[in-house]
């Protein structure tokens, strides 16, 4: 059953991304963003009411949403920490913090804690190499230069509510 | 060349605070060259842009080092249908992180080298993709690129010029193909990135089936440059085959990791030791992947006397890549890290091709059993066959970027992975 709905001011905002494309089908990915945002995932359900909003087969929506690993087809965790275990933060120490928070929140990777709180997934390279190990929250904010105890700190304040600062990182040499 | 890398001053990421506010960007000369170009359409002719951008020897800075303006001149003659520029902000390759450091200290750097590109290249619309991971960076470019059309540099009839171009943000979603510009577009027309059979070449038919350039995002933050201290100067800056600034993005076990701004052509061992403050903990160095995970590997040994740009590096038995540079200790396990990076290219593989998206499978089902000590001899030659079957056989470059760190990490560093191997006993029935 489709309960999802976009309200009116969402389709306004619909109607200005799809003005930005020559055909409205490339509205599907910013389409697919929005809805995420708003609903916390794109199950099949929300996919029918995308394909439904901006003209499309369903086959077309579900194929583009299952293509991309950022959109969520399942219902997560309030919080999904993105653990980067790719090349530099493999090196650098990255598995290791997976392996901290899987045994902090008494879950594996992949898996979301009984409070729906936070979901744990070990995923490939975010582009913070130099930055290493890094996780990202959410598909929003990076926290950068990642220790156990940091994360202990990250997620007290998650479970306040309170997501951690974007840190910028300037040119190594533009620093002061 | 006596360049002393102490005093180099960044010209592409200056040092100016609030570099990344328009105003601020403005009253240090932004948007100089792009009024320039409008206001003398005569001496500044779309062609003659093309020709210093073409004469300052920029390459590409996403991977592939084409000449930028080289590409720019294969655009048809206008038609009168739409014709557009896709900036490639997608940095999926592992090891790679420098064009973040553009959208957040200097985006209006990258928005007024594309624009002077549409001009150069009678663009209707500029899509810049950036991958979806970089939702606080895509904000900023937002932002930016507002900022520039509240400022009268984009949109219709820009600054009296009777030129017209838009610029607009398209969010990526969380696969590493779509920075392959064919699959870019794929992206950008809201379809899964499965990359095109070339040709047609985007620039005969590209987005919507009309001609498209797609240029790295750094390679356009070059552009004002080139056009403010001109084609000559801008090609004595660094190697001579490969000149400009250039953003390193070094990671792994140096010192001091991070984005450094330098011409091209360092020397590896002057980077590592004295700009990265040398290797962490005292260690010594056992490898280096110069550009990108998909750049081969080089050993300690090979890296003596080698610069970052593409001639030295083609020499050494490498490529520059993105200048993403990956140094790794004497503690590093060759085996561990080939597996892991062989996984990471079995994840992105878009399925299209059956060499890649099998081949992809096997190299790293293969590289966990030598991994966890299950290897035998002979897997070592069939990985390297399975990367002969790999390579030059597919639609797009991924299934290469994935069997050459196979290739070159087992035969540079043999002896790790022979040893690995060896340390399996099997009875005999």
């Amino acid at each position: 059953m489709n309960t999802y709905a976009f309200t009116s001011e969402e389709l306004a905002e619909i109607e200005r991304i799809k003005a930005k494309y020559p055909h409205h089908q490339a509205a599907v990915m910013p389409v697919l963003w929005m809805a995420q945002d708003k609903f916390g995932h794109v199950d099949v359900d929300v996919q029918r009411l995308v394909a439904a909003t901006i003209d499309l087969p369903e086959s077309h929506v579900h194929g583009v949403a299952t293509f991309y690993t950022q959109y969520f087809k399942e219902k997560q965790g309030k919080y999904v920490l993105d653990v980067c275990t790719c090349l530099s933060c493999h090196i650098g120490g990255g598995v290791e913090m997976l392996n901290y928070l899987e045994e902090k929140l008494g879950i594996k990777d992949g898996e979301t804690t009984a409070d729906g709180k936070f979901t744990v997934k070990g995923v490939e390279c975010l582009g913070a190499c130099g930055y290493a190990p890094m996780m990202q929250i959410t598909n929003d904010v990076f926290v950068n230069h990642l220790t156990k105890e940091k994360l202990d700190t990250v997620i007290d304040s998650l479970k306040k509510d309170v997501l951690p600062e974007f840190e910028p990182v300037p040119l190594v040499q533009n620093r002061p | 060349m006596s360049f002393d890398w102490k005093t180099y001053q960044p010209m592409l990421i200056p040092n100016i605070p609030d570099f990344h506010k328009i105003e601020v960007y403005e009253k240090n000369g932004g948007y100089e060259q792009l009024t320039k170009i409008l206001k003398n359409q005569t001496e500044f002719s779309p062609e003659a842009v093309t020709t210093i951008v073409k004469n300052s020897g920029l390459r590409g800075r996403g991977g592939a080092g084409f000449n930028t303006g080289l590409k720019w001149s294969f655009m048809p003659k206008p038609d009168g249908g739409p014709r557009y520029l896709a900036a490639n902000g997608d940095e999926s390759e592992p090891g790679t992180f420098k064009d973040r450091t553009i959208f957040e200290f200097n985006p209006h750097s990258f928005i007024e080298g594309a624009i002077i590109a549409a001009y150069a290249m009678r663009i209707d619309a500029v899509y810049v993709y950036i991958r979806g991971e970089y939702r606080s960076w895509i904000k900023m470019m937002e932002k930016a690129i507002d900022d520039a059309y509240k400022a009268g540099y984009l949109g219709k009839n820009i600054k009296g010029s009777g030129f017209s171009t838009e610029m607009y943000v398209h969010s990526g979603a969380g696969a590493y193909i779509c920075g392959e510009e064919s699959s870019l577009m794929e992206s950008l027309e809201g379809k899964r990135g499965y990359p095109r059979v070339k040709p047609p070449f985007p620039a005969q038919k590209g987005l919507w089936g009309r001609p498209t350039t797609i240029n790295n995002i750094e390679s356009l933050a070059n552009v004002p440059l080139i056009l403010r201290i001109g084609a000559e100067a801008y090609a004595a800056i660094g190697a001579k085959n490969h000149p400009g600034p250039l953003l390193y993005g070094i990671s792994g076990h140096v010192n001091r990791p991070g984005v450094y701004e330098f011409p091209s052509g360092m020397s590896i061992e002057t980077l590592i030791n004295e700009v990265c403050g040398g290797m962490r903990n005292g260690k010594k160095l056992k490898a280096v992947i110069p550009g990108g995970s998909s750049t081969p590997p080089l050993r300690a040994d090979q890296v003596v006397g080698v610069t970052m740009d593409s001639d030295s590096l083609r020499t050494a038995g490498s490529m520059l890549g993105t200048a993403g540079m990956v140094i790794m200790d004497e503690d590093t396990d060759m085996v561990d890290v080939l597996t892991r990076i062989s996984h990471f290219y079995h994840h992105e593989s878009c399925g299209q091709c059956t060499p890649c998206r099998e081949g992809t499978g096997w190299l790293e089902k293969t590289l966990k059993k030598i991994n966890r000590g299950d290897g035998e001899m002979r897997d070592l030659d069939l990985l390297l066959d399975i990367c002969t079957q790999m390579e030059g056989r597919t639609i797009c470059a991924l299934a290469d970027a994935a069997a050459w760190p196979v290739r070159y990490t087992i035969t540079r560093f043999k002896e790790d992975f022979e040893a690995r191997c060896k340390q399996t006993v099997y009875a005999l029935a």
